[in-house]
């Protein structure tokens, strides 16, 4: 019965533990003596508590590896040009590769060479002739495409990620799912339709010449000529709100794309009051600007944003010095969402939204308090279950299991974990099964005093039967709990992370905490008969 | 106090009629998997894809309304559920439907102009996640069954960890049974309920195992199934207190908890039932079996 100091300490520790832990939850305010070492951060609340979006969403990565292959395609053909290399086109073909059709072998042998040099990771695959021309094909190999699909989603990462801290959530989720998911939690969001359309926006910005000898009206997207297309500029009548649509015909290749930029900002028009946003290039940017500009004066230049034209106003006069306004018809908000997709940058990749749950802030608030209204009455149910059976005995095991509450919670609170409905409920059950222990314990010592033992050997015959059960029963239920958390998502990790914290827990509280009370008591007092 | 006082109940010479009871729940159970692996039960959006919303109205506004109101925006099939107390209606559509959260509000909005409403919660599922999700959880029951087949045949032998499982398995197919027969929405928290419910089913096998071990050890001479029977007795009430308990907990989770996890806690409610069940009837009784037909073998 000696060194029982130990575990009380512990057990002390643990308890002063979890209440520091779970003093920034419980205090609306810490004071200020509360200094930078303790811990300020609440239990966090998942979704379903607080409200919010979760979203799930794809990265359609295989575009990205082919608009690579689009760049290397424009890249390879400003090369031929610059060096005089006569050739018939080069664009991508299929998924995986670039073709460029030559007129003799000639040139092909030279383009090989410089192909080799330029492009050392792709693949050249051997020239072959057809209909009187040379083709060569490069192909990106499996290895290579996987390391951009792979660059892709980490950079589709960080743009999200600018995004809303500049769209302004506080405490949002961003991160990689498997290979090419991405999970966005957004608690306490009041406009979740707003930031949904923010994040998914591809925001391609590109500037592109109108081809005014093609009538727009009467064009369809096959009709135009091969280094054109088809796109719209939509506007919204801010009267009405009538969305008209008219064609344009724009040359494919962009003149300037949105990787120029350095700054975008919301500025409103003096004149109209109508909300623009003022873009800034970088120097390459501004070079090219005013070099474009200057080319084609009295030209329209089509200002294009994910495939649909924002404005295409005429060049007046040659533009330099790297700053342009995008007009359109925004409203404020559009504008003020415009700009910061654009200081954000693009995405590599369109994304596609899989799975999106919003849950509104008073369902979340409901759902906290029948949570623990439930919580509460199981507790009050199970302590009196237990004092009326066990008596002083039932009110010790009652004891430990507010204590495994109380550690709960408190680790909860440490491990930074998210409590959840589910969580709230997996407590709730643990409650029902934290007793378990003390009754297997209890009812053992109840068999020994039948056998007639004093109290004292029949508690710590009790305890030592019972030891091997707890331990057998916990371990299985702990594997169940582990395989949950592996495998579960949202909710259910939630679930499984308060499950195998509270098992752990209760074998600690069941073998050590309930059984120093015993001890501690049955060395002080000489009892006669156990109360249970 | 005392609820049950030594007993000699012959819960092992019971088993004609108990193993007859939970054949018939298995294979209510297995039809219901095969319901569940053709999408022909109530599956909630979570595995087959789909949209699903809590709609929340200023005034009182009745499914029929709201039905009209969607279909006249070309929104049809969908199932609706009116959530009692707070104007409350769920609506729920499969992935056939492909309307989004948003085509539904607008409907609403157009249909139904004098009641206002709050989206309370709305949740888009892509059928792609669905599969993957039905594919882990596969995965994890899996896993988890075999974890516990090696780690009770370590602590006791073979015949104990297939006892383990069988009982398990069957206290799943009971919740699945009993699920499908009430045609109640299998979802992702109904899974979440049934793995909870096995690790809890098994703590119950593992007490009356354990004191099986204990006793077989003490009486060498004793036939198996009196042995497993005076077992089964020894921990009865043992048994039953924890399932109060834990019956009580979930009760409470089960009316009190809100309409979030009603169908969740009700899955526990049912499980805590089942699993004291098995443990008593299923678990033992089939090593006892098995065991006695071994000893025979070997007398013979």
């Amino acid at each position: 019965m000696k060194g029982y100091t130990w575990r009380i300490s512990l057990i002390l520790i643990f308890i002063i533990a979890s209440c520091v832990y779970l003093t920034p939850t419980l205090v609306d305010t810490l004071p200020t003596w509360w200094s930078g070492l303790l811990p300020k951060d609440k239990i966090h609340l998942g979704l379903d508590l607080q409200g919010g979006t979760h979203l799930v969403m794809e990265v359609e990565t295989q575009k990205a590896v082919e608009g690579s292959l689009e760049l290397i395609a424009t890249d390879l053909e400003d090369s031929l040009n610059s060096q005089n290399l006569r050739f018939k086109r080069v664009a991508r073909l299929g998924g995986d590769k670039v073709q460029l059709t030559l007129y003799d072998r000639g040139s092909a042998d030279k383009v090989q060479a410089m192909v080799k040099k330029k492009y050392p990771d792709l693949e050249a695959l051997p020239v072959f002739d057809e209909g009187g021309f040379v083709n060569m094909q490069l192909r990106i190999n499996e290895k290579e495409a996987q390391v951009r699909k792979d660059r892709a989603v980490a950079q589709a990462l960080e743009t999200i990620r600018n995004r809303i801290d500049q769209f302004g959530v506080s405490e949002p989720v961003i991160q990689r799912e498997g290979l090419n998911h991405i999970v966005v939690q957004l608690p306490g969001i009041k406009d979740p339709k707003r930031a949904i359309e923010l994040i998914g926006k591809t925001a391609r910005l590109e500037f592109k010449l109108v081809d005014e000898s093609v009538n727009a009206a009467t064009a369809t997207a096959s009709s135009v000529p091969e280094d054109d297309e088809l796109l719209y500029e939509k506007r919204t009548d801010p009267a009405t709100g009538a969305v008209s649509e008219t064609p344009l015909v724009v040359k494919k290749k962009a003149m300037i794309t949105g990787e120029l930029l350095t700054d975008a900002q919301i500025r409103i028009d003096s004149q109209y009051n109508q909300p623009y946003v003022a873009i800034e290039f970088n120097s390459t940017g501004a070079r090219l600007f005013d070099q474009v500009t200057a080319a084609n004066v009295g030209k329209r230049f089509a200002i294009v944003l994910d495939s649909n034209i924002y404005s295409a106003p005429v060049i007046r006069e040659r533009i330099s010095g790297g700053s342009a306004q995008i007009s359109g018809s925004f409203t404020e908000k559009d504008a003020a969402d415009l700009a910061i997709v654009l200081r954000a940058g693009s995405l590599p990749a369109p994304v596609k939204i899989l799975q999106n749950i919003t849950v509104g802030p008073s369902l979340g608030r409901d759902s906290i308090h029948k949570g623990l209204m439930a919580g509460l009455i199981g507790v009050l149910l199970v302590v009196s279950f237990m004092a009326m059976y066990y008596k002083i005995s039932g009110m010790v095991a009652n004891f430990g299991m507010v204590l495994n509450i109380l550690f709960l919670m408190g680790a909860l609170s440490a491990l930074g974990a998210t409590l959840t409905l589910p969580g709230i409920a997996a407590i709730v059950l643990l409650v029902g099964m934290s007793v378990d222990s003390n009754v297997l314990i209890f009812e053992r010592i109840r068999e020994e005093l039948r056998l007639g033992k004093t109290p004292h050997a029949a508690l710590d015959a009790g305890y030592d039967k019972a030891f091997l059960t707890i331990m057998d029963s916990h371990v299985t239920a702990l594997i169940t709990a582990a395989v949950l958390f592996q495998f579960g998502t949202g909710p259910v990790k939630g679930f499984a992370v308060s499950l195998s914290l509270g098992i752990i827990i209760n074998l600690f509280t069941s073998l050590v905490s309930t059984k120093v009370i015993f001890d501690a008591f049955l060395e002080r007092v000489h009892v006669k008969r156990l109360s249970i | 106090m005392e609820l049950i006082k030594k007993t000699n109940i012959d819960f092992i010479g019971m088993r004609k009629f108990s193993f007859l009871a939970s054949g018939i729940m298995a294979i209510i159970g297995i039809l219901g998997i095969i319901a569940i692996a053709r999408g022909t039960a109530n599956m909630g959006i979570d595995f087959s894809g789909g949209t699903s919303m809590q709609i929340k109205f200023a005034q009182p506004a009745n499914s029929q309304a709201v039905r009209d109101a969607l279909g006249k925006a070309g929104i049809k099939e969908v199932e609706l559920q009116e959530v009692t107390g707070g104007n409350q209606i769920l609506i729920k559509m499969h992935k056939s439907t492909g309307k989004s959260a948003d085509a539904v509000s607008d409907a609403l909005k157009a249909g139904i102009p004098g009641n206002s409403f709050t989206v309370e919660s709305s949740t888009e599922i892509g059928p792609s996640i669905g599969e993957k999700l039905k594919q882990d959880t596969l995965v994890a029951v899996a896993l988890s069954m075999l974890g516990i087949i090696i780690y009770i045949a370590w602590r006791f032998d073979f015949k104990f960890g297939v006892g383990a499982v069988v009982a398990t398995m069957h206290d799943v197919l009971a919740m699945i049974a009993v699920f499908y027969v009430l045609h109640r929405e299998v979802n992702i928290l109904f899974i979440t309920a049934v793995l909870t419910i096995a690790g809890y089913s098994l703590t119950d096998t593992v007490v009356v195992f354990d004191r099986i071990r204990e006793n077989m050890h003490k009486s060498l001479k004793d036939p198996m199934l009196i042995i497993f029977n005076r077992s089964i007795n020894e921990t009865l009430s043992r048994t039953i207190i924890t399932s109060v308990t834990t019956f009580l907990a979930a009760v409470s989770l089960f009316l009190f908890g809100g309409e979030v996890i009603h169908d969740f806690a009700f899955a526990l409610v049912v499980g805590v039932v089942v699993a004291t069940y098995s443990s008593i009837f299923v678990a033992s009784p089939i090593v006892a079996v098995w065991e006695k037909k071994a000893v025979e073998v070997e007398a013979a």
